[in-house]
């Protein structure tokens, strides 16, 4: 509401310069009527909802001396009427999106660098729901029928793409995304999937995402995001996500949420600078906002509902300075409240946090991940906040796994065939199950895979081998579930979902494809063919765990919409490494040798049509004759004689005139002898 | 009747000109022969006159653009690391562990992923086919003992940014146990550049450090962790990296912090599509007058990396660290005083060239001739071989461009700040050459992979040595139709002297297919050829034999199967429809031979060049002087006499081992040879996979083909 007002002021003075003095008091009038009359409109239309936006930022220290930022905005436009709306938070690009295209879930993401899954971790809900495949991945569920996806799906490629910057509109062709059946998204009616491995990432296409923040990067926790350092990173990905909530009918509109998420992994400079390595090997950096982003907190976004930064300390780091702890002074109190824990010797804040909160755990492990809140409204220009984190003693801890390790690259070489193979080897994650059910003999863990292979890399699924613990193992004693779309020539690229059941007691995994490789239309090249082809990363995730983090049991967190996507039960997945393919390419300039040899081809073969056409045969032995009655001379013997060779004919006498031919030899010699001076005198003066 | 025979000619007159041209070279094949091979032995020597001057083909990769970043703080870690490694060698025991630990402890130390890679040396097993299949997954022996294999230590730095598709690989061969000055040295050179790669920004692509344990040769760890790379066994056989043979290993293991344990795994680790390798190496000899850089490029079968490659290296060398470079050339043949005599020929002519047309730039000092000629000799002889030159060659079996770089430093490193000079000036060569290739969008594909060096900065392309070869190969198809033509004639003429009209439709019939019995003839011929190229398989298993022994076992036998085959050959059965021994016959199976030797050249010349050029300047002479010798000691004239001479010569000359010591006597001296030496020299050229030994024996049987009927 605010918002509006602002904005009707500023109308306001605009007119009031523009305007006569007599009509001013008028036109304040009417205006204020108008906007009395719209509120109340729209009070008496939506009951107490209204559109929200809030901003959040989650940091966090990562193993590998290395900072996670999480921001995090979210803005709700609620169910409205469908025409003769107006937004006040809300992008109304994104909202007629949505009404457009009547899109019920679509996410899409920018990603520059890969996420480390074995440093940075692999089960909690930042990793499995922003860890994303370099370049861009788009999907969407639309809320049309069957026949109409594909169609809305086109359009909505090239909506995003004008609104992004970026190339999405390649996903438009129906080679470049498909429809996962199950293994993406649990329950996924009218999905589709593309990627774009290669696109390249930057601030282009940051700031048309900023753009559709109420305070773009001018105010709030946005303010933070200095490009140069944020692009410095070791990770980088901007995501939106939107979620069509309610159903939609013909009166009114439904409610949309967007979830605009940016997760940088960052240095702190100190490290960077730093003299020794190996002395510092153990020690974590020392950091503060100022010094990973170049500036300050300078308040919050005045139109957010609410705006905090909050540090989360992992489950790992917190026991592992429990241990430190104990070491140090044997503290008697073992149960640690929470309020204990700033008490810690190891480590020290700048800013006093406003709340803590531990992680309510589920499983009873010993320690649990402990998160500090500061809420930005506190501060402002002339006291911004500047959260320091600074170690005292080394600490050295590693972050919670995902169930197995997956990697996967190419076998074999040359251009005519390969293979894809994908890698599973367990984690410590799944070495504590095994133990955990040890007692269960029929314990199974379940993996679901989900790749996509362009048309050009022919895959041959019965090829499919599957080696559980370094043994060969029937495909249908491990597969639970598989479903396959063959790649079609040009048209449709080949998908494989499939479920495996994978013992506990697992030592290494491997599954195998065998795939020839394709040549192109030479059209269907790109500009740089010889960098090869990309297979996008493919998926995998653990049906069975799913990654959560419910911090307070009082729900004073709920209001945050950052941790309420924290609870959400989401999947654990991971995706595996983009797969460079070199492919053959033609020579490019081929085309032009094929042009120049046709068109000597077709110049010998009609020529020589030509002579045989015209020319005939007395004619010729005349005018032979006529030539060798005519011809006398030394030279001109030779070359009668070189020419008879040629032809095969014996040399017809010639009657000889020795005295005229010597005149003419003597004349002959002297013109090329001529010529022949010309040519050297020319050479050595002018050329 | 007269009338009747003009007619005739005129009916043969009326041929197109090209089949004119064709007969008019045939009827001339002796001079036609002479002049294309004197021209085609020109064209091979003028090449280093027509050398180009290489340059960068690729613009993407812009090296040394930027000013390198390699600073003495990373030579000062480096050079710490050096004396590390060189402090252990005076320990007795338990080296190579602890060196292994002590590099891995380095790399992870600098953020890199780590890990160790078993593998055992690849024995030296010949497989009879295996020559032009590409490099496949071996099935491991299951009675490996647990004593025999080596460890190869890994690092990997992610690129910070980048996808993760690409890589480039440094090399670094090390031998913990015997292992000098020069491979700690260059152990430290890649250190420096690796923790400074570990930090910069603008990397792209990943870099594999693979520190290769060179215990049993450069060569074995290198293409051991290149299969394991690109053709992993995941089978129950495969399992060669997991726990066996690992309790050697845990007394070091135990000592190490288990925080770093976690980051040095036995896992196979990858990063992406191999963009280019560099094998870097320090030649520790105290006898350089400046320092110099070696460049070795040849890999198996005469294939060579890009050009690019070889340009980037030598243009950073060059330019930016003021090294000299060097490809390795033949030695002895800059002293020859006929080729400072030749390179004076053609300086007088390029001079000549010059003043008629100022635009003419041919010619090169004699000094520069001789070299380019050496350099040259080396690069065919060793294309030619199909023996790689360095472990690079294991990169190229997996269309991955790599080189060898040796760096041989100036003076001993008694002074540190003279070794940590060094240090920083390879780091900055490798960094700029990494920096390079890590720009690079594309694979490799802008520049020459046929190609002959002659200096460095020099090189002779595919267009223009092929017109030498094709010079000297062009005669043979000419001689082999003109003794056609000429054993046609010669028969029917003899027939008409002889045999009554009533038996000459079954003469015209059967003299057609004449050809037939000499092809059979030949086919048996190349028949033994493959059978004894096979043999050294079989010999090979024998055990304790010396080199000499098995070289005589390999011949006896040969011998054996000759006279087996000839008797067969000899037998009623083969000929049945062979009328009578004629005359005109020996020209007839000339002919088949030559033209199954103009086969095998053109094809072999499409696969190595240079071993199909030098196999055509030994088999052309004698394949085309070939002559029979009864006829010719019949003859008793002296231009038969001469013949009979030449023969005999050519015929030794080309007979493989023959060529093989004469070689090494030209090169190395007389002294000392043996016959063990010859059979050395194989054995290596099959453990390499080398065709040049499949190639070798066609020719030799291919001469003896000939030889043997004459005689």
């Amino acid at each position: 509401m605010t918002f509006l007002h602002g904005k009707s002021t500023v109308v306001v003075t605009q007119s009031m310069a523009l305007l006569p003095v007599r009509l001013k008091l008028i036109v304040i009038l009417l205006l204020v009527c108008q906007l009395l009359c719209s509120t109340i409109a729209f009070g008496s239309v939506l009951d107490k909802d209204e559109e929200e936006f809030s901003e959040e930022l989650l940091l966090k220290p990562l193993p590998d001396r290395k900072v996670l930022a999480h921001f995090h905005f979210e803005s709700r436009a609620p169910p409205s009427i469908s025409f003769g709306r107006h937004h006040h938070l809300f992008p109304k690009a994104i909202s007629q999106l949505v009404k457009k295209f009547r899109v019920k879930e679509m996410e899409l993401s920018f990603t520059q660098g890969r996420w480390r899954y074995e440093q940075w971790g692999g089960f909690d809900p930042i990793s499995s729901n922003n860890a994303k495949p370099p370049g861009v991945e788009l999907w969407a569920v639309f809320d049309v029928p069957q026949s109409q996806v594909d169609a809305s799906w086109k359009n909505l490629t090239h909506a995003l793409s004008g609104l992004f910057c970026a190339s999405i509109n390649f996903l438009e062709s129906s080679t470049t995304y498909s429809a996962p059946e199950w293994a993406f998204r649990p329950d996924s009616g009218n999905l589709r999937y593309g990627t774009l491995p290669r696109e390249a990432v930057c601030t282009e296409n940051l700031t048309p995402w900023l753009k559709l923040l109420p305070c773009r990067d001018k105010a709030g926790l946005s303010a933070l995001m200095d490009r140069p350092s944020i692009y410095r990173g070791f990770y980088h990905s901007q995501r939106l996500h939107l979620t069509a909530t309610g159903s939609s009918s013909q009166e009114v509109d439904s409610g949309t949420v967007l979830e605009q998420t940016l997760t940088v992994v960052l240095q702190p400079i100190s490290w960077r600078t730093g003299k020794s390595y190996v002395d510092k090997a153990n020690s974590q950096p020392s950091w503060s906002i100022s010094s990973i982003f170049g500036r300050k907190v300078n308040g919050k976004c005045v139109l957010a509902k609410s705006s905090n930064v909050y540090l989360q300390f992992e489950k790992g780091l917190v026991g592992e300075l429990k241990n430190l702890h104990k070491e140090n002074a044997d503290s008697e109190t073992n149960k640690l409240a929470s309020k204990d824990f700033l008490s810690y010797p190891s480590f020290e804040l700048s800013v006093n946090p406003d709340k803590v909160f531990e992680e309510v755990d589920n499983l009873h492990s010993k320690s649990t991940s402990v998160l500090y809140e500061f809420s930005v409204e506190k501060y402002n220009d002339s006291h911004p906040l500047d959260l320091g984190l600074t170690w005292k003693i080394p600490v050295v801890w590693s972050c919670q796994q995902a169930p197995l390790h997956a990697s996967r690259f190419l076998m074999g070489s040359g251009n005519e065939r390969g293979a894809i193979a994908i890698y599973l080897k367990p984690t410590e994650l799944s070495e504590g199950l095994k133990k955990s059910n040890i007692v269960d003999k029929s314990c199974e863990l379940r993996v679901n895979v989900f790749q996509v292979v362009p048309w050009y890399i022919k895959v041959y699924y019965h090829t499919l081998q599957v080696f559980v613990n370094q043994q060969s193992r029937a495909v249908a004693d491990v597969m639970e579930k598989i479903h396959v779309s063959p790649s079609k020539d040009k048209i449709s690229p080949g998908v494989m979902e499939m479920i495996l059941k994978l013992p506990c007691g697992l030592e290494s995994a491997a599954l195998n494809l065998e795939f020839d490789k394709g040549f192109l239309h030479i059209d269907e090249y790109p500009p740089d063919a010889n960098q090869g082809f990309d297979i996008p990363a493919a998926i995998i995730s653990y049906p069975d765990f799913h990654a959560s983090m419910r911090f307070s049991e009082d729900g004073s967190l709920d209001k945050s919409p950052m941790f309420s996507k924290f609870q959400e039960k989401s999947l654990v997945l991971s995706y595996t490494e983009i797969l460079l393919v070199p492919l053959t390419t033609p020579d490019f300039s081929m085309p032009y040798n094929v042009i120049t040899i046709t068109c000597t081809v077709f110049a010998l073969y009609f020529g020589s049509l030509l002579n045989v056409l015209r020319k005939r045969v007395d004619e010729e032995e005349r005018f032979l004759k006529s030539n060798a009655g005519r011809k006398t001379g030394r030279l001109s013997t030779l070359v009668s004689k070189l020419s008879a060779k040629l032809r095969g004919k014996p040399r017809e006498p010639q009657p000889s005139t020795t005295a005229s031919s010597s005149s003419v030899s003597f004349k002959l010699i002297f013109k090329v002898l001529l010529v022949a001076g010309i040519a050297i005198c020319w050479q050595y003066y002018f050329g | 009747m007269a009338e009747t025979e003009t007619k005739n000619v005129t009916s043969r007159m009326r041929q197109r000109p090209i089949v004119r041209l064709g007969i008019l070279l045939i009827s001339h094949s002796i001079l036609v022969s002479i002049i294309c091979c004197t021209a085609g032995v020109l064209a091979l020597l003028l090449l280093p006159v027509l050398a180009k001057n290489s340059y960068i083909s690729e613009n993407a990769l812009m090296p040394g653009s930027a000013s390198s970043m390699l600073s003495y703080q990373d030579v000062l870690e480096a050079n710490k690391l050096v004396r590390d490694i060189s402090s252990l060698s005076s320990k007795p025991s338990g080296v190579a562990i602890e060196s292994r630990g002590i590099i891995a402890q380095y790399m992870s130390d600098l953020g890199a992923e780590v890990n160790y890679h078993k593998f055992h040396p690849h024995l030296n097993e010949f497989h009879p086919l295996h020559f032009f299949s590409s490099p496949g997954s071996e099935v491991i022996q299951d009675n490996f003992s647990c004593s025999l294999y080596g460890v190869n230590t890994v690092g990997i730095i992610r690129a910070p940014r980048g996808d993760g598709k690409e890589a480039i690989v440094l090399v670094t061969p090390y031998d913990s146990v015997r292992g000098g000055v020069g491979e700690a040295l260059s152990l430290g050179i890649a250190y420096s550049v690796f923790s400074l790669l570990a930090r910069v920004t603008w990397l792209a692509k990943d870099i594999i450090w693979l520190v290769a344990d060179s215990q049993y040769g450069e060569y074995a760890p290198v293409t051991a962790w290149l299969r394991d790379y690109h053709t992993p066994v995941f089978g129950d056989l495969g399992s060669l990296n997991s726990e066996m043979c690992d309790n050697n290993n845990n007394i070091y293991k135990l000592k190490e912090n288990s925080i770093q344990e976690r980051n040095i795994s036995y896992t196979f680790k990858r990063a992406g599509t191999m963009a280019a390798a560099l094998v870097l190496k320090v030649a520790y000899t105290n006898e350089q007058f400046e320092d110099t850089l070696s460049i070795y490029a040849e890999a198996s079968n005469g294939q060579m990396p890009n050009l690019d490659l070889i340009n980037i290296v030598n243009y950073l060398a060059v330019h930016k660290q003021g090294l000299r470079v060097k490809v390795e050339k033949f030695w002895s043949l800059l002293e020859s005083q006929w080729l400072r005599f030749l390179g004076e020929i053609f300086e007088s002519l390029g001079k000549l060239a010059k003043s008629l047309n100022p635009d003419w730039k041919f010619g090169i000092s004699p000094s520069d001739y001789v070299e380019g000629t050496a350099t040259l000799a080396s690069s065919l002889y060793y294309q030619a071989l199909g023996v790689p030159t360095g472990c690079h060659g294991a990169f190229r079996d997996y269309q991955v461009d790599a080189i060898t770089l040796e760096i041989s430093p100036k003076v001993s490193f008694n002074n540190k700040d003279r070794r940590s000079d060094f240090l920083l000036l390879g780091g900055r060569l490798i960094e700029g050459v990494i920096r390079s290739v890590n720009n690079l969008l594309e694979k490799f594909h802008q520049s020459f992979f046929l190609y002959l060096l002659t200096s460095p900065g020099k090189f002779v392309s595919v267009g223009v040595y092929m017109i030498a070869f094709a010079l000297i190969v062009a005669p043979l198809p000419v001689v082999a139709a003109s003794l056609y033509a000429d054993s046609n004639d010669l028969n029917t003429a003899s027939k008409k002297d002889k045999k009554s009209s009533n038996s000459d439709e079954l003469g015209a019939s059967l003299k057609s297919w004449k050809w037939l019995n000499s092809a059979k003839r030949v086919f048996v011929v190349h028949l033994w050829g493959a059978i004894v190229s096979l043999l050294p398989y079989f010999i090979s298993q024998i055990r304790d034999c010396t080199p000499t022994t098995n070289f005589l076992i390999w011949i006896s036998l040969s011998m054996l199967i000759l006279l087996i085959l000839h008797q067969i050959l000899g037998s009623p059965y083969f000929h049945v429809c062979e009328l009578k021994p004629q005359e005109g016959e020996w020209a007839l199976l000339k002919s088949v031979t030559i033209s199954s030797l103009f086969i095998g050249l053109s094809l072999m010349s499409v696969i190595n060049f240079a071993t199909a050029e030098i196999g055509a300047l030994l088999l052309v002479p004698i394949s085309l002087m070939v002559h029979p010798l009864k006829h010719d000691i019949k003859a008793r004239s002296l231009r038969s006499f001469s013949r009979v001479i030449c023969n005999l010569v050519l015929g030794v000359i080309s007979f493989p081992p023959a060529t093989f010591i004469l070689l090494k006597g030209v090169f190395e001296g007389f002294d000392g040879l043996n016959a063990g030496d010859f059979w050395n020299w194989v054995e290596s050229l099959w453990a390499w996979n080398s065709a040049t030994y499949l190639y070798i024996d066609a020719k030799c049987f291919d001469t003896t083909a000939s030889e043997i009927r004459n005689l």
